[in-house]
């Protein structure tokens, strides 16, 4: 697979070399799933089993699934309303992940947050916000705390082309230049803002370049590729634990669905959405990891299947649960029990 | 109001009432960080000294300046209180807190929500304002009815140093997220009370009964207090009882005590230095009705700021302002009526 067209180099102590078998058998696990999931999910909201507001990740499933791979289970995660792919990614549990978008009181947030809200603290993932770039200065929270604690976690923020225009964007690279901070920016640039695509958005030619007026490594990477993206990763992660400070990352993807599930997409020429579907990322790793011998037929087929598996027992697991009692709304307002 | 008379009982203003519980909360716990604009010591330890000498007995890494940033400051907040800290930012004035405003309402005051109560966020942002400094419109505003109006948010408005001293460290050690408003004119005034003993810390959600009362109830929070205690000793000497309730938190707000004492008064007049409408003033006034229609001598009365923006001109402001005399004119209207 080939690299992007990197905009600065990450430097770091030890150079990263290429992702090893075990690496890419990983990557490869977290991005079928993620595909997987993305494409049970669509049938279920079809079949109308599931009524949810659902922005779908699909399309992006090799960025996220390279962060996965190159993070600690226990560093951190923030990301955004369209962040499935990130919660597969950092290992968010299929039964309570289903069951929150499903609304259900044995959902990760007992259906009290929604798939636009995700959060598992076991699994790292801290933080997923509706609000567009506001997760870029929280990280820099996270990652302070970590420098206070010595913990040694880094932060990864997740968010889209679209927030590199919001000034919480500014403040936040800012501040975590300055501070040194632990923090990853992941800016996944799927070339469309809600409908305004990026030239008709965005004034300077990369979201990667934009980190020279912090003083910050930037580097644009192919978000298809998955050794690409794992190494971007590896180096901004190593040089963040360091403590050399933070780097942004802007992953070159596409999204497949539209804004928002049932958005048909029409202000993205034919030809954009054509060449994307061809290139469609998972099916195309899947086929470079059989062609270079790196894995076997059969073996992708038994991580397939399980993950679909899976899958069916985490929808019969969702649909299966129960409602949260009214009463729910008296707790998690504050610490203490409230009448609302 | 801590008023005293000892000589002997030392006294504070409302920044060294601040530098007091920020320098125990830094001693008691080492998670807890406090940052904001210019709060170290080499930009001076805060405009009006509240943080001064924290940076340099604790630290750079736990007390910092931070760029005039009010999305990362607040955002910092966040993230550092989910990390496991106990943040202390400071936003200098309320106004600059609508600039912050996404970190404060929609993800501090929700997010132990949104996760089913997996995550808690128990910063607390400490914050300024009022007017009768001549600062003009964007610097004076009292704001807090719009952050009393988020679920999950607590606020608190001290009404004088030593207050601020045992509310502020409450709030500190509480696992919610907290808003202190500290009053610019107490700063600036020099107005003084009693140094708290250490550790003095005074519980959220409850109102205190500042001076008790049986004609008429004056519920008001902040600097008004300090008016409501002077008018109430003026008219004592005329023969009528003013109990004044000193709300000390606006949400959770403690109706509890507030319905105690006017179904004893049968009169109440409320007062805040926030302009008038759709204030905390209405809010207690729609819960007194609810609770004690049927019981009221008088209709419930509220003194508040004029509905404008906080003028500049001396003359102007002072107009815009509520006065002591019309809160005694609001308190007698009450008593008129049979």
């Amino acid at each position: 697979m080939q690299a992007g067209q990197p905009t600065g180099a990450v430097k770091t102590g030890v150079p990263v070399g290429d992702p090893d078998r075990a690496v890419l058998i990983d990557i490869y696990s977290r991005a079928s799933l993620i595909r997987q999931c993305c494409d049970r999910f669509a049938s279920v909201i079809r079949s109308g089993r599931i009524a949810a507001p659902y922005y779908s990740p699909r399309g992006q499933e090799i960025v996220a699934a390279s962060m996965g791979g190159a993070l600690k289970a226990d560093d951190y995660l923030i990301t955004i309303y369209r962040g499935l792919h990130d919660h597969l990614a950092k290992g968010v549990p299929l039964r309570e992940l289903w069951a929150e978008y499903a609304g259900r009181a044995t959902g990760s947030c007992k259906g009290k947050g929604g798939p636009m809200h995700i959060t598992h603290p076991a699994s790292g993932v801290v933080v997923t916000t509706g609000i567009v770039g506001s997760g870029i200065p929280i990280a820099n929270g996270l990652g302070w705390a970590s420098l206070v604690k010595e913990d040694g976690k880094v932060t990864v923020t997740s968010f889209g082309d679209g927030a590199s225009n919001i000034g919480a964007f500014h403040e936040g690279l800012n501040l975590a230049s300055l501070w040194k901070l632990p923090v990853v920016f992941l800016c996944q640039n799927n070339r469309y803002a809600e409908h305004t695509s990026y030239e008709l958005g965005t004034a300077s030619p990369t979201i990667a370049g934009r980190s020279s007026s912090y003083s910050m490594p930037g580097v644009r990477v192919d978000g298809n590729d998955p050794v690409a993206m794992w190494k971007a990763f590896r180096a901004a992660i190593d040089r963040a634990r360091a403590g050399d400070g933070p780097t942004l990352i802007e992953a070159m993807t596409f999204r497949f669905d539209g804004h928002v599930f049932g958005d048909a997409g029409d202000y993205i020429p034919k030809e954009e959405y054509a060449e994307a579907i061809a290139n469609d990322p998972v099916p195309a790793f899947r086929k470079w990891l059989l062609e270079n011998d790196t894995a076997t037929e059969a073996e992708l087929a038994a991580i397939e299947s399980d993950i679909a598996d899976r899958l069916t027992d985490a929808v019969e697991f969702a649909l299966a649960s129960p409602y949260p009692e009214d009463s729910e709304l008296r707790y998690d307002v504050l610490l203490e029990e409230i009448e609302p | 109001m801590n008023a005293v008379t000892e000589s002997k009982v030392r006294m504070i203003t409302g920044p060294e009432a601040t530098n007091i519980a920020l320098d125990e909360a830094l001693a008691a716990d080492p998670y807890v960080l406090v940052f904001g604009e210019d709060v170290a010591d080499g930009q001076g330890g805060g405009i009006v000294h509240g943080t001064k000498g924290l940076s340099d007995k604790y630290g750079s890494l736990r007390v910092r300046s931070t760029p005039i940033s009010e999305q990362a400051i607040l955002g910092a907040a966040v993230g550092a209180a989910i990390g496991g800290m106990r943040p202390v930012a400071e936003i200098m004035l309320m106004n600059f807190l609508t600039v912050g405003m996404d970190q404060l309402v929609n993800h501090a005051a929700k997010i132990r929500f949104m996760s089913g109560g997996q995550t808690g966020v128990p910063l607390t942002i400490r914050t300024m304002s009022g007017a009768g400094g001549g600062f003009g419109g964007q610097h004076s505003d009292m704001l807090e009815a719009w952050l009393a109006h988020i679920p999950g948010l607590k606020v608190v408005v001290p009404s004088d140093p030593t207050e601020l001293k045992g509310l502020l460290t409450a709030c500190i050690f509480d696992d919610n997220p907290c808003v202190v408003v500290e009053s610019t004119m107490m700063a600036m005034s020099g107005m003084k009370s009693p140094a708290p003993e250490p550790g003095f810390r005074i519980p959220l959600g409850k109102a205190n009964v500042a001076r008790e009362g049986s004609d008429v109830s004056v519920i008001g929070y902040g600097r008004p207090i300090a008016e409501a205690h002077s008018v109430a000793e003026q008219l004592e000497g005329q023969g009528i009882s003013v109990e004044v309730i000193d709300l000390r938190t606006i949400a959770p707000l403690d109706m509890k005590t507030v319905l105690a004492s006017v179904a004893k008064t049968k009169r109440a007049v409320i007062v805040h230095e926030a302009v008038r409408n759709f204030g905390v003033g209405a809010e207690i006034a729609a819960h007194i009705n609810e609770e004690l229609f049927g019981e009221l001598a008088a209709p419930v009365r509220r003194i508040a700021s004029k509905n404008t923006p906080v003028p500049y001109s001396a003359s102007l402001e002072k107009a815009f302002l509520l006065s002591a005399a019309d809160l005694e004119t609001a308190i007698r209207s009450t008593l008129e009526r049979k």
